[in-house]
């Protein structure tokens, strides 16, 4: 069957790029457009590995087709730093240990950087909430949480 | 083999033709909303390859208006969207919560009502809740338009009532008068990321502390999400007192046909359904009072 052409825009550029319809939005980005750094964990919605912004809302982009990216603008973990500039929640997740295999660590970056553009000043319990949706076999969560919490105070009073 | 196909119509008239033509032709398709089912039901080995329609650029089913008379949600609104909509979270206070307790912040992104309904899981948190409001589904087809109740729309466990060629373009609820509130609770193990174990939707209309009216529906205890009469019957003109809620829970736990699994007993279940119906028509009742 023919591929389907797709144009869409991903971390603020023009891309297009060929899927089958049935290919989700995250073997796209993998397989088709090169962004490894959206991981796969379980692939049914359940981990939040694979969490990335289409059109400001945060989704599993496994459980979006990549047909359904026409006209959208996504945002993956390869557009949160400004060039080598690193973003405060990747800085603190860094500064805390807040990760250990790394692969629940892409989504929870977007998760986390999409609650703090809602929500500049979450509490732990909404964080806990926010981030519920994104599991972690390594950390047991609270180096995560603490550096949620650090990235969100530095944003708001940066040093 | 056949390979999976996508197509977005614009337009209800040109969805309904393509529902049409496939039906027609005997070629499987199936509406594609918020996907959270339907990608995952897709990666299981049961699957055919089929035609998706995805009516996420239809304008009607992207309403979600409130209005003093009524409130429309479309079949592509995600709960995430409805979480926003302050009205809509006034009115119908239980229907968010239940909307809200269905998966996480990424599957509230995505996920819709109108999804959960069409799913008809038996645990399906929102749709006890849409049966107390007294949601009507608007079914679309080639033929034209029909309404249909939710209570009468869930047919079996994964069964619809939808025809072939039809599809589920919104849903349509009276606009609660400010003497009625509704509240949803649901049992489950843990706090967050679970299914309910069992589940009840109450909607109550308060005149004078005395209740007028309400809608009691269950949820997880059954093949599907029951209405059930009997236990608005025994709220109807009382003061929520003692015996009236216990005769409402027992009418629950009488309506109740659970089943046994990793979740739950039968027991646990329709002993947990008349507790569930008795805190939820206390917070309906508290709500309606302003607390």
């Amino acid at each position: 069957m023919a591929r389907m052409h797709i144009e869409s825009t991903i971390n603020g550029e023009a891309r297009e790029f060929l899927c089958d319809a049935d290919q989700s939005m995250l073997d796209v980005l993998r397989d088709e457009l090169g962004l490894t750094g959206t991981k796969e964990g379980c692939g049914t919605g359940d981990c939040g590995a694979c969490s990335v912004l289409v059109d400001g809302r945060l989704v599993c982009s496994c459980l979006m087709l990549g047909a359904e990216a026409q006209g959208a603008e996504i945002e993956t973990i390869e557009g949160i730093a400004e060039n080598e500039k690193l973003h405060p929640l990747q800085t603190k997740f860094l500064e805390n240990a807040a990760l250990q295999c790394g692969i629940c660590t892409p989504g929870i970056i977007v998760a986390a950087k999409a609650l703090l553009e809602k929500d500049p000043n979450p509490d732990e319990s909404k964080i806990r909430y926010w981030l519920a949706g994104n599991l972690c076999r390594c950390t047991g969560y609270d180096k995560i949480i603490r550096a949620v919490q650090d990235a969100a105070a530095e944003m708001s009073h940066p040093a | 083999m056949e390979s999976y196909a996508y197509s977005a119509p614009a337009s209800v008239a040109e969805t309904v033709a393509l529902l049409a033509g496939h039906a027609d032709a005997g070629r499987a398709v199936q509406i594609l909303a918020g996907g959270t089912d339907v990608l995952v039901q897709m990666k299981g080995p049961a699957h055919t390859p089929r035609t998706l329609l995805d009516i996420k650029k239809l304008d009607e089913a992207n309403r979600l208006e409130v209005t003093p008379e009524d409130i429309y949600i479309g079949a592509a609104v995600s709960s995430a969207r409805m979480n926003e909509n302050a009205e809509l979270k006034s009115a119908l206070p239980g229907l968010m919560e239940a909307s809200d307790l269905i998966g996480s912040t990424q599957i509230q992104g995505r996920a819709t009502i109108c999804g959960n309904l069409c799913n008809a899981s038996p645990a399906g948190d929102s749709i006890p809740a849409m049966i107390a409001a007294g949601a009507v589904c608007d079914l679309a087809s080639a033929t034209g338009r029909r309404e249909l109740a939710v209570e009468d729309f869930v047919v079996g466990v994964g069964k619809n009532a939808l025809e072939s060629g039809e599809f589920l373009l919104g849903l349509r609820l009276p606009m609660p008068s400010t003497q009625t509130k509704d509240a949803y609770l649901r049992f489950t193990p843990r706090t967050e990321m679970d299914i309910a174990v069992a589940g009840v939707g109450i909607s109550l209309t308060l005149q004078d502390l005395v209740c007028t009216h309400a809608r009691v529906a269950i949820g997880a205890v059954a093949p599907t999400a029951r209405l059930v009469p009997e236990a608005a019957a025994a709220l109807v003109g009382s003061t929520l007192d003692d015996d009236a809620l216990e005769a409402a829970a027992q009418a629950c736990r009488d309506a109740a046909s659970p089943i046994s699994d990793k979740r739950g007993t039968v027991e646990f279940r329709r002993k947990i359904v008349g507790v569930l119906c008795k805190r939820a028509a206390a917070q309906a009742a508290a709500r309606v009072q302003g607390n």
